[in-house]
């Protein structure tokens, strides 16, 4: 209860420290009122300002985020679906080349069995014509060939053994030489 | 009291410090004295301070935008938003953020070395704003409610029905209407005068001690000046403490005349 006491001293003599003083009790209001109007048009907005674009600022962060974040996603499944149809293109790729080897082998075996059978048949061919031939060069020469051994074998004396199968030998041995040397 | 009185009479001689303390005259033979210009000087530091603190508005605050923000943020958050609600509260931020600092800073005059006078002490200054909160929180209840409206809400409980509202209702409206802006007043008033006058009274009595007390009484002047010391920081909380009390009051009385009941 002090303000008591004070009212106490104050009546003897004392000055009142509850009394009344226009000057200060106006100043005092134009002082604070002042303050009062620049702080609400001053430094109140400017707070407030920072802290709204502080809090945009934060929530802008998140969105542009969790957009970023979708746009990532979006990017993996295309991905993916890329990958995907890469590994399909690929195992129909593979199984094409797969079946078209196949039937290259196929083709080419065929074309060398082919090929073998017409060889062989050449070979068969040409080894008859050449039969022939040889028969026919040997039916004209053997006339002519028996003509000159018997013409020989009269020349000399036929008793003799020795004689007339040297008489062969030299028949051959001529006849070896003329072929080498058509040859 | 009773220990200045028992003082006086352990110390002849001595004058004890009394309501003629805060009386300081003019200066230079003016009218102008020294809680006046605290006060000019207050508003001049706070709105100052607020406006360096608040100008450059970085997403990232350095120092001085920091400790600016965290204070305007206590006013705001917790004495205004906590207790107006967050549908009405920023309205009323800017009176209470001014009149808090403003407050604040006026009472910390009485520990600033070279200042060292609360401002508020001077019980015109504090009727002025006790004043001000008055009018404000009665013409909000006023525009939100009407006249009438307004003086049921502060003056009929609910949830009373009954004789006893004949008894209640002239001390409700005594109390929400009348006394309010007198407890302001004093409280603020009251707690300035009397941390300040014990001040005085450690330091003027010790030094007193000191200098004219006999052998054994010296080292009580001394221990008076410790204590003096120890009473200061008490009344930085005091001074902390009446500018935080004052503007929740405020916030409260405003969230009582918004209240939709009583």
């Amino acid at each position: 209860m002090k303000p008591l006491v004070v009212l106490a001293a104050a009546a003897e003599g004392e000055p009142n420290p509850l009394a009344f003083h226009l000057t200060e009790f106006l100043l005092a209001l134009v002082v604070f009122g002042i303050l009062y109007f620049l702080m609400k048009t001053k430094v109140v907005p400017n707070f407030e300002k920072t802290f709204s674009e502080r809090t945009a600022a934060i929530e802008g962060g998140l969105q542009a985020a969790e957009s970023k974040q979708a746009e990532v996603d979006a990017k993996m499944a295309a991905l993916e679906k890329q990958l995907g149809d890469a590994r399909h293109e690929a195992a129909r790729i593979r199984e094409e080349a797969r079946e078209q080897g196949a039937a290259i082998v196929a083709e080419l075996r065929a074309q060398g069995q082919a090929e073998q059978a017409r060889i062989i048949e050449a070979g068969k061919a040409q080894i008859s014509a050449e039969r022939q031939q040889a028969a026919t060069s040997l039916k004209a020469e053997v006339g002519s060939l028996a003509t000159s051994l018997a013409g020989k074998i009269v020349g000399e004396s036929l008793d003799d053994d020795a004689r007339s199968s040297r008489v062969v030998d030299r028949f051959l041995a001529d006849l070896e030489a003329h072929q080498q040397g058509a040859n | 009291m009773s220990l200045t009185s028992m003082l006086i009479v352990a110390t002849e001689g001595f004058t004890p410090p009394g309501p003629g303390d805060f009386e300081l005259p003019g200066f230079f033979g003016t009218s102008v004295t020294k809680p006046m210009l605290q006060l000019v000087l207050a508003a001049i530091v706070v709105v100052g301070f607020f406006y360096l603190a608040s100008r450059r508005g970085a997403m990232v605050p350095g120092k001085l935008q920091y400790v600016g923000e965290s204070a305007y943020g206590m006013v705001r958050n917790s004495i205004g938003r906590d207790i107006i609600g967050s549908h009405d509260f920023m309205k009323f931020v800017p009176y209470l953020f001014a009149i808090f600092f403003f407050l604040l800073l006026n009472n910390l005059f009485g520990s600033i070395p070279g200042i060292q006078f609360p401002t508020f002490s001077r019980a015109s200054m504090a009727y002025a704003l006790a004043a001000l909160s008055w009018i404000i929180y009665n013409a909000v209840g006023i525009k939100k409610h009407g006249a009438l409206g307004y003086l049921k809400l502060q003056s009929v409980p609910s949830g009373v029905k009954g004789p006893i509202l004949l008894l209640l209702v002239p001390l409700e409206f005594f109390s929400n209407i009348l006394v309010r802006p007198v407890t302001l007043a004093l409280r603020l008033f009251a707690n300035m005068f009397a941390g300040h006058i014990l001040l005085i009274l450690f330091a003027t009595g010790g030094e007193y001690m000191l200098i004219h007390g006999a052998a054994l009484i010296k080292p009580v002047g001394v221990l008076a000046w410790v204590l003096a010391i120890a009473i200061s920081f008490l009344e930085l909380l005091v001074q902390f403490l009446q500018a935080y009390v004052f503007t929740l009051l405020n916030a409260m009385y405003i969230q009582g005349a918004l209240a939709d009941e009583h």
